[in-house]
């Protein structure tokens, strides 16, 4: 089986670095510095995010290192468009 | 009037959250040299939705795209037609390229049905710019000048120095051609972000060439930059004083009138509006 998975973002402050992989069922999985307290709502941001992109299978990996909303947003559409491409 | 403009890397969160608390005047969001070619795409995304979540109201906002022989310059160009910005920043410009830019953002912004038009700040940057830079400068869409010393020495394969003689013609170019059409002449940036002397003098010595704003790429640099291109409260006084003997005058019928025992004259009183106009609230 060839794993197609493709990652955007940075380990860096502020940032977050997404990894997204082609799976049967959506399976986020967050890991953050500040997990307790906006750990909901980092989930929250990737859950609208494929909601609005209809996306029902997909596993995605979130390195939070305090990114705001706007920034995880932006890193989920960049590594998705990149595992568009390598399809 | 813009005095300070402030390069932010569009791919960097820390830099584009703080973007409106630095003071510069115009915030410059940089999708070309700061920006890594495979990190292009999420550079674009990232100030999309920055841009999307925060409203800047009082500054002007310019992204600086790829110029127009890299494979990242079209996509770039759509992208920003879709933000909510004021100019596109255009590396390496010369007269076909802004034509031909012009005509993209007139297609784009028909489609898009955006309603201001985005206007273009070249960057002048090449030996050959110079000699088209009436023709560049003339455009409807152009709002001003950058000169870009560090590759313009590149270009002309001699160092950068500080004092800056090696660029000196082409700084008295772009101030010459923007004054000529009544645009902004921005000046190149002052890279040794650790020399505060050397900054205010390179920014005052391009001032008293005839620069009205200077770009930077660190916020440390604003202050000095904004304290350099703004007027004197000295020159504030005597501008006022100008204009209220001018209104006198006026009222009193007389053609000639004098201000602290000298003439002044119609570009004094020119002048004095220059001035005035330059005096932030």
């Amino acid at each position: 089986m060839i794993l197609s998975y493709a990652s955007a973002g940075t380990l860096s402050s502020n940032d977050c670095f997404i990894t997204v992989e082609h799976a049967e069922q959506l399976e986020i999985t967050i890991e953050s510095i500040v997990l307790d307290a906006f750990g909901d709502q980092i989930e929250q941001v990737i859950r609208g995010v494929l909601k609005q992109l209809k996306i029902k299978k997909l596993k995605v990996l979130v390195q939070d290192k305090g990114a705001l909303d706007y920034t995880i947003k932006a890193r989920l559409i960049t590594a998705l468009h990149r595992l568009e491409k390598k399809a | 009037m813009k005095r300070s403009l402030l390069f932010i890397p569009a791919n960097s969160p820390a830099m584009l959250q703080n973007a409106d608390i630095f003071g510069a005047d115009a915030i410059i969001f940089d999708l070309e040299d700061a920006i890594h070619p495979l990190e292009k795409d999420a550079a674009r995304d990232l100030l999309t939705c920055y841009l999307e979540r925060f409203a800047l109201p009082d500054m002007e906002l310019i992204v600086r795209i790829n110029d127009r022989q890299t494979p990242y310059y079209i996509k770039d160009v759509e992208r920003a037609v879709q933000l909510p910005i004021h100019t596109i920043m255009l590396p390496k410009a010369r007269e076909e390229d802004i034509l031909e830019l012009s005509e993209r953002l007139t297609a784009l912004e028909k489609k898009r049905k955006r309603l201001a038009p985005l206007m273009i700040i070249p960057i002048i940057e090449r030996a050959i710019s110079l000699f088209e830079i009436e023709k560049i400068v003339a455009h409807a869409r152009v709002s001003g000048l950058l000169l870009g010393g560090e590759d313009l020495t590149s270009d002309l394969e001699v160092e950068r120095t500080k004092q800056g003689l090696e660029i000196l013609f082409a700084r008295q170019m772009v101030i010459y051609a923007a004054k000529a059409y009544r645009k902004e002449a921005i000046d190149t940036p002052f890279t040794d972000v650790g020399d505060h002397v050397g900054l205010v003098e390179d920014a005052t010595y391009a001032k008293s060439l005839g620069m009205t704003a200077k770009s930077c790429i660190h916020p440390i640099q604003i202050d000095a930059i904004n304290e350099v291109f703004s007027p004197s409260e000295k020159q504030i006084t005597f501008a006022k004083r100008v204009l209220e003997a001018e209104k006198e005058a006026q009222e009193k019928g007389l053609g000639v009138f004098s201000v602290d025992g000298k003439m002044v004259d119609k570009p004094i009183i020119e002048r004095a509006k220059q001035v005035l106009k330059r005096v932030k609230p």
